[in-house]
C-alpha cells in the first residue's frame, strides 16, 4: 500500500486517471457521449452477430422497400437489408477512424520530437514542410492524394495518415521546445545520460497531455474524413459498405427509397459528435482558460 | 506594397514545386503501372505500349518530372482521353461554377455568422449564446454531403422548390442552382464565422477603450458597431480567408450531391472513367488554387493590417 503511493508515477497516473473520469461523467452530454462511442463501438466489433441480414445479399423481390418490421431501415436498390449495411459500415468508420490518427500520431510525434530536439538545418526542413502542408485544408490534401491513388484499403489508409501528420508534428515540435529549456534536461544532459533515453524519458511524457487531447478531436475528423472519400468513390471500394459509400449509393438512388442516406448520414453525425464533446471537454479540463 | 506582393509570390514558389512533387509522386512512382491503371484490365499489350508512348511514360523518370512540372507551370495538360478536347478547356468551362459556389457560400457564411456572434456575444449565457453552442456542435458533426443529401430530398424533392441538377442558365438562374448548394457549404462557416465572431467581440468589449467610450456616454448601439467591431474584425477576416478554403474543398462533394457542373465534379468523373491526363489537370489545379488563394489572403492581411507589414 503505502510503496504504491510513494511511488510518484503511479500515484500521478492515477490521478490523471481520475480526473478523466471526473471529466467524461460530470456533465450531461459527455455520459451521452461516451454512451454513443460505447454502443457503435460493440456494434462494429459484433457486427456479424448483430447485423439481422447479410449486407451484401441482394434479393430482386425485395428492391427499395420501405421501412418495416422485418427490415427496420427498409432495403436499398439492390434489396440489401440497409440497417446491416449501416452497422457493417460502422466498422471502417471506427476502423480508419482509430487507425489513421493513430499511426499519424506515431510517426508525426517522432518527425516533431526530433526535429525540435535537435534543431538545425533537418529542423528547419521539417518545419517548412510541415508549414506548407497544413498550408492545404485537410479534405483538399486527401482529395489530392487520393485522386491520384485511386481508393481501396491502403490508398485510404496512406491518405488518411499522411493527410494527420504535419498537425501531430508541429504540435510535438513546439511541445519539445518548450521541454527543452527545462532544468531537467540540462540537468539530463550534464549526467551523462544518453539523448534517447532523455527524449522518452523526459520530452515524450510531458507531451502526452496534447496529443491524447488531438487524438480525440483527430478521431472525430478521421471518420469524417473517410466517409467523405468513400461518398467522393476514392475511399471504401464497394460492394463493401462505408457510410460514405452507402449515402453514394443512396444518392443514385433517392428517388427509390432516401432511408439508406438518412441513416448513414445520422449514424456520422452522432459519433463525430459524440467524439467532439469528449475532446471539448477534455480541452476544457485540461486548460480551464480556454472554457469561456 | 509592389515589394509585399513579390516577396509573397516568390515565397509561394517552394511550396507550388513540393505540392507538384507529391502529386507527381503519388501519381508515378507509387506501385501500379499508371497505362494499366488508365486504360484498365482489359487493355492490349499494344495499347498500353502506345499509351505509354503517347504519354512519354517511356522516358526516364527525371526527364518525365521535368516535363511534368514544365506541363504544369505552363497549364498544358494535355487533352482527355475521353472527349478528346484539351484538358485547360474543360477546366475554363468548369472553374466558373466552382467559384461561384465557393464565392456565394463564403458569402452567406458571414452575412449569417458575422450577426450571429455579436448577438450572441452580446447575449452572453442567454438564449442566443446557447442556440450558438448547439448550432456549432451539430454544423461541426454533420458532413456537408449528408446535408446536402438532406436539403436536397426536402427542398428540392419533396417541396419542388430548387432545381436539383446542373448549374443553370443566365444570372437568376443560376443563382436559383447555387442556392442550395451554397446555403449547404455556408452551414458550417456560419457555426465557424460565429464563433470566431463571438470571441473576437468579448475579447474587445473587456478593453479600456470600449469602457471610455461608454463612459462618454456613447450609444450603445455605436460602442458596438464602431469602437469594437472594427477592432474584432482582424480574427474575422483571417477567419473569412481560412474558410474559402475549406468551402473550396467541401465543393467537391457538394457539386457530386446536386449534379453541378464544377471543377469536383469533373476530377471525380475523370477518377471514376480513368482519364489520366484530366485526373492530372485537375488535381494540379486544386493545388494551384490553394497556393493561389493562401498568398492572395496573405497580401490581403497585410494590406488591412499595417502591423503585420513590419513582421514580415
Amino acid at each position: 500500500m503505502s510503496s504504491i503511493d510513494a511511488n510518484p508515477a503511479l500515484s500521478l497516473s492515477r490521478s490523471r486517471t481520475d480526473m478523466l473520469r471526473k471529466t467524461l461523467l460530470s456533465r450531461p452530454s459527455t455520459v451521452f457521449a461516451v454512451v454513443v462511442i460505447g454502443i457503435f463501438t460493440v456494434v462494429a466489433l459484433f457486427a456479424p452477430w448483430i447485423a439481422p441480414y447479410d449486407p451484401l445479399a441482394q434479393s430482386f423481390f425485395k428492391v427499395n422497400q420501405y421501412p418495416s418490421w422485418e427490415h427496420w431501415l427498409g432495403t436499398d436498390q439492390f434489396g440489401r437489408d440497409v440497417l446491416s449495411r449501416i452497422i457493417h459500415g460502422s466498422q471502417n468508420s471506427l476502423l480508419f477512424g482509430v487507425m489513421a490518427p493513430t499511426i499519424a500520431m506515431v510517426v508525426g510525434t517522432t518527425l516533431g520530437v526530433v526535429s525540435g530536439y535537435f534543431g538545425g538545418m533537418v529542423d528547419r526542413l521539417v518545419t517548412r514542410v510541415i508549414d506548407m502542408l497544413l498550408s492545404f485544408p485537410e479534405l483538399l490534401f486527401a482529395i489530392i492524394v487520393a485522386a491520384a491513388l485511386g481508393g481501396g484499403f491502403w490508398s485510404v489508409l496512406l491518405v488518411m495518415t499522411v493527410v494527420f501528420i504535419p498537425g501531430f508534428a508541429r504540435v510535438a515540435r513546439s511541445a519539445t521546445l518548450a521541454v527543452r529549456q527545462e532544468p531537467y534536461i540540462e540537468a539530463a544532459v550534464a549526467m551523462g545520460i544518453r539523448t534517447p533515453l532523455i527524449i522518452i524519458r523526459h520530452v515524450v511524457p510531458n507531451m502526452f497531455a496534447s496529443t491524447m487531447l488531438m487524438m480525440t478531436l483527430w478521431i472525430a475528423s478521421a471518420i469524417r474524413l473517410e466517409a467523405t472519400l468513400s461518398f467522393l468513390g476514392i475511399g471504401t471500394r464497394p460492394p463493401e459498405a462505408s457510410w460514405g459509400n452507402i449515402i453514394r449509393d443512396g444518392l443514385t438512388n433517392i428517388f427509390g427509397s432516401p432511408w439508406a442516406i438518412i441513416g448513414a448520414g445520422f449514424s456520422i453525425t452522432l459519433v463525430v459528435l459524440a467524439f467532439n464533446i469528449i475532446g471539448d471537454a477534455l480541452r476544457d479540463a485540461m486548460d480551464p482558460e480556454s472554457a469561456e | 506594397m509592389l515589394r509585399i506582393v513579390l516577396t509573397r509570390l516568390f515565397d509561394a514558389i517552394p511550396t507550388v514545386l513540393l505540392v507538384l512533387t507529391l502529386v507527381f509522386v503519388s501519381l508515378r512512382l507509387l506501385p501500379g503501372d499508371p497505362a494499366l491503371v488508365a486504360l484498365g484490365d482489359q487493355a492490349t499489350a499494344e495499347q498500353l505500349e502506345l499509351f505509354r508512348e503517347q504519354t512519354g511514360l517511356n522516358a526516364p523518370i527525371w526527364e518525365q518530372y521535368l516535363t511534368f512540372l514544365r506541363d504544369a507551370v505552363t497549364l498544358d495538360f494535355g487533352t482527355s482521353l475521353i472527349t478528346g478536347q484539351p484538358v485547360l478547356d474543360t477546366i475554363a468551362r468548369n472553374l466558373p461554377y466552382t467559384l461561384e459556389l465557393t464565392f456565394v457560400a463564403v458569402l452567406l457564411g458571414a452575412l449569417m455568422g458575422i450577426p450571429f456572434g455579436i448577438f450572441a456575444a452580446v447575449r452572453k449565457n442567454k438564449l442566443p449564446d446557447q442556440s450558438m453552442r448547439v448550432f456549432t456542435l451539430i454544423g461541426y458533426a454533420i458532413p456537408d454531403f449528408y446535408l446536402g443529401a438532406l436539403l436536397l430530398l426536402f427542398f428540392g424533392l419533396n417541396l419542388g422548390l430548387f432545381p436539383v441538377i446542373g448549374g443553370g442558365e443566365g444570372f437568376l438562374d443560376r443563382l436559383h442552382h447555387v442556392a442550395l448548394p451554397a446555403l449547404t457549404l455556408a452551414f458550417v462557416k456560419i457555426a465557424f464565422i460565429g464563433r470566431l465572431t463571438r470571441t473576437a467581440l468579448l475579447e474587445v468589449l473587456s478593453k479600456e477603450y470600449v469602457r471610455t467610450a461608454r463612459a462618454k456616454g456613447a450609444p450603445e448601439r455605436d460602442v458596438l458597431l464602431k469602437h469594437a467591431m472594427r477592432n474584432a474584425m482582424l480574427p474575422v477576416t483571417t477567419g473569412l480567408g481560412l474558410s474559402i478554403l475549406a468551402t473550396l474543398s467541401g465543393s467537391v462533394a457538394i457539386e457530386l450531391v446536386f449534379n453541378r457542373p464544377g471543377l469536383g465534379e469533373m476530377l471525380m468523373s475523370a477518377i471514376a472513367q480513368r482519364d489520366y491526363p484530366m485526373i492530372q489537370g485537375g488535381v494540379i489545379v486544386f493545388a494551384l488554387f490553394v497556393v493561389v488563394v493562401n498568398t492572395l489572403v496573405d497580401i490581403g492581411y497585410q494590406i488591412v493590417d499595417p502591423r503585420l507589414r513590419k513582421a514580415a
